[in-house]
């Protein structure tokens, strides 16, 4: 296992596009964050942020429309994603250290890094056991074998809480409930002993109850085993619960990352306040609720600028053509935030615009040229 | 669908009977009356093939009031050449018990060279039973790697695939078949060769099926956790995608063993199946139609053996559909 704290992926200016028939969709448009040993990283945005497609891109396993572009993703010492100039021409194209599709499915998937997907009633073979499913993965990236791999295989599902392993081995995946799925899922990530796990909104389909088990069994696993998490969801409440760091997306880019006490406290962005002001509380009614106004506009064509100038309670004419560089903002060492209030290029000196956030109608967006919204957001 | 499954079995967990796999698809089957009546037609002719396939057997079991004699006649007379008749009794024309002049010795009658039609009838079934399943075989084999491997690489695999296929789908089958069958055979037809035609070419509908169906098994979250997990493609394909995809394929392939018992006889009736003296029902069928007007007989027996073993198994195939349909209500 690995050293506790040190930096075991990183992920630099990743840019992911999809080629579709309406144009190209610049679904993560140059992020960069890291995950250390043990640590779980948060990755929050509303829906169609690119979220999803960003941590696809981790384990290469896009759909045919989608292309990594450019930018670089290492994990350990190995180049999964990298990049350099072609001798002629001057394009990027793959370097030589970047691991064949082979070496990523010997490599990497399953034995160094799994993912959890979102919907537990749809990620279970109906057709075979669970047991056997476990099993399969447990067989195919560790050196276990027959009747040593169905132990661990049970030792697995007895490990995330599944009463009578020994039983339900032999279910098939619809005499399970969907908190007990989740489990399921959690433990097929598990028995490949990954040193990172990706959590692609795993508890999104399940109810609070549910949830917070879930979480709780999260983060004992994450200290017993030492394993990573990112933690991929929309909702703050469960970012506020089990992350270590968090990056918060929008529109294909991270606007705020930082350590989860200082994006809560102390908060630099005004999409990261727009989310924690939208989250319902028992002590607000429908009314009082403050969801951020608009729909966030298509990663076909995002708007100049800003990317958030249409939606920004705070938004200034700056906004619209001012493009915000990532810069250091508050207390801790770590927390960066992209947003021209804490950049030198006059914002403070420019007037408020008109947007959706202060009327419901877009300003003078120009609208979008053609094309239905895509797979891009997932 | 996966989420009305798991609340109806949950209440069910452990206890009572399982709402879904192979036991639960029989039960609904059965209790489909004309399904009913397919399964069991398909039973017996199996049971009768599998019997006639077994000369000493046949004789005890089946077909005890036989005369040995008559059972020599149904098979080629070279290799029983103790059984070959005396003189004088040959080119009987025998009509079935029930009619006038007809015997018991022969229920259904004799064919112009007085071989016994039950026993031609039933050693038929054993042909006709082989063609059906071997040449469904071929094309259940053949299509589903093609359409599973199409549906879930896609792109220029597809395309090349699937074109490939339906050019073939393009050429009328039984065209196909018999240019197939005079090639390969060298001008000397068999039933063999038929089979294997019509099986190569029942290949495009198989692939087209299941291709469908793969194109949004694929998109499934269980096969993209295996691609997460390292899974080989072809083990995602082997173990993950045909087996979740296959409910529309045996339905066509139940179906289709008797559309390839159809086609089989036809082709013999036309020649281009199986020879004389081998008693296949479209053979025998070749033999008979001068001789309609005069002894209907001929006729009738294998022109009736082959409605029914046809219509069993598409009695059959149809109840499979409802059952493994979701959507038709029980």
């Amino acid at each position: 296992m690995s050293v506790p704290g040190e930096t075991i992926l990183t992920v630099e200016d990743l840019k992911t596009y999809f080629y579709t028939e309406g144009g190209v969709v610049q679904a993560v448009d140059g992020i960069s964050f890291d995950v250390r040993a043990g640590e779980i990283v948060g990755v929050v945005g509303e829906s169609g942020a690119g979220k999803s497609v960003a941590t696809t891109s981790i384990l290469r396993l896009l759909d045919d429309a989608g292309e990594i572009v450019s930018g670089e993703i290492t994990y350990r010492d190995t180049t999964i994603v990298g990049f350099e100039e072609a001798e002629e021409g001057g394009e990027l194209v793959p370097r030589d250290d970047m691991l064949t599709k082979s070496e990523m499915r010997k490599e990497i998937r399953g034995n160094e890094i799994a993912i959890i997907f979102q919907d537990p009633m749809e990620s279970l073979n109906p057709v075979y056991k669970v047991g056997s499913q476990i099993r399969e993965f447990i067989e195919l990236n560790r050196d276990l074998e027959g009747e040593d791999a169905k132990e661990e295989a049970i030792e697995m599902l007895r490990e995330v809480g599944i009463p009578e392993p020994e039983n339900r081995y032999d279910d098939y995946p619809h005499q399970f409930s969907g908190g007990m799925r989740q489990r399921v899922l959690i433990a097929m990530a598990l028995g490949c002993r990954p040193s990172l796990i990706i959590a692609d909104e795993p508890t999104t389909a399940l109810d609070v109850t549910v949830e917070g088990q879930i979480l709780d069994l999260v983060d004992d696993l994450r200290d017993e085993y030492g394993t990573s998490f990112i933690w991929v969801t929309h909702d703050m409440g469960v970012v506020a619960e089990i992350c270590d760091r968090v990056n918060v997306m929008y529109l294909g880019q991270i606007v705020e990352q930082g350590p989860v006490d200082d994006i809560f406290h102390d908060t630099q962005h005004p999409y990261t306040e727009s989310l924690l002001a939208s989250i319902p509380r028992p002590d607000k009614t429908v009314e009082d609720l403050n969801p951020i106004a608009g729909v966030m506009p298509q990663a076909m064509n995002p708007p100049r600028g800003c990317r958030f100038h249409t939606r920004c309670p705070d938004a200034r004419e700056a906004c619209r053509d001012i493009e915000p560089r990532f810069v250091d903002v508050g207390e801790a060492p770590s927390h960066r935030a992209a947003c021209l209030k804490h950049d030198d290029v006059g914002y403070w000196d420019s007037v408020p615009i008109e947007n959706e956030s202060r009327d419901g109608v877009v300003a003078d967006e120009e609208p979008p040229a053609g094309g239905q919204e895509t797979e891009a957001g997932r | 669908m996966a989420t009305t499954e798991g609340q109806l079995d949950e209440t069910a967990e452990g206890t009572g009977e399982a709402r879904v796999g192979w036991r639960h698809t029989i039960d609904q089957v059965k209790r489909d009356t004309t399904a009913r009546w397919g399964m069991y037609v398909i039973v017996i002719v199996t049971f009768v093939a599998l019997f006639s396939a077994l000369d000493a057997n046949l004789n005890r079991l089946t077909l005890g009031h036989i005369s040995n004699y008559a059972i020599g006649q149904a098979l080629p007379l070279l290799e029983h050449p103790e059984r070959i008749p005396p003189p004088g009794e040959i080119y009987r024309n025998e009509p079935p018990a029930f009619a006038e002049g007809g015997s018991w010795e022969h229920p259904m009658g004799t064919d112009h060279e007085g071989r016994d039609y039950l026993t031609r009838i039933v050693y038929g079934t054993r042909i006709s039973i082989a063609v059906g399943f071997v040449a469904t075989f071929i094309g259940l084999v053949g299509g589903v790697a093609i359409g599973a491997v199409a549906g879930y690489y896609g792109g220029w695999v597809d395309d090349a695939l699937m074109r490939f296929v339906e050019t073939i789908y393009a050429i009328p089958a039984l065209v196909l078949v018999i240019v197939f069958t005079v090639f390969v055979s060298g001008g000397r037809p068999d039933v063999i060769y038929a089979v294997v035609g019509v099986g190569l070419a029942s290949i495009p509908v198989f692939s087209r099926i299941i291709r469908s169906r793969v194109l949004s098994v694929r998109e499934m979250d269980y096969i993209e956790a295996a691609r997460a997990a390292g899974v080989k493609d072809r083990n995602i394909i082997m173990r993950h995608v045909i087996p979740n995809s296959f409910a529309p394929v045996l339905v066509y392939a139940t179906l289709q063993v008797g559309v390839a018992v159809l086609i089989v006889a036809g082709l013999s009736f036309l020649g281009y199946g199986a020879q004389p003296p081998t008693p296949d029902w479209g053979q025998m069928l070749n033999y008979s139609h001068g001789l309609m007007h005069s002894s209907p007989w001929h006729s009738i027996w294998p022109g009736v053996a082959i409605m029914i073993t046809v219509a069993g198994f598409n009695f059959f195939g149809d109840g499979l559909q409802d059952a493994l349909d979701p959507r038709i209500e029980n």
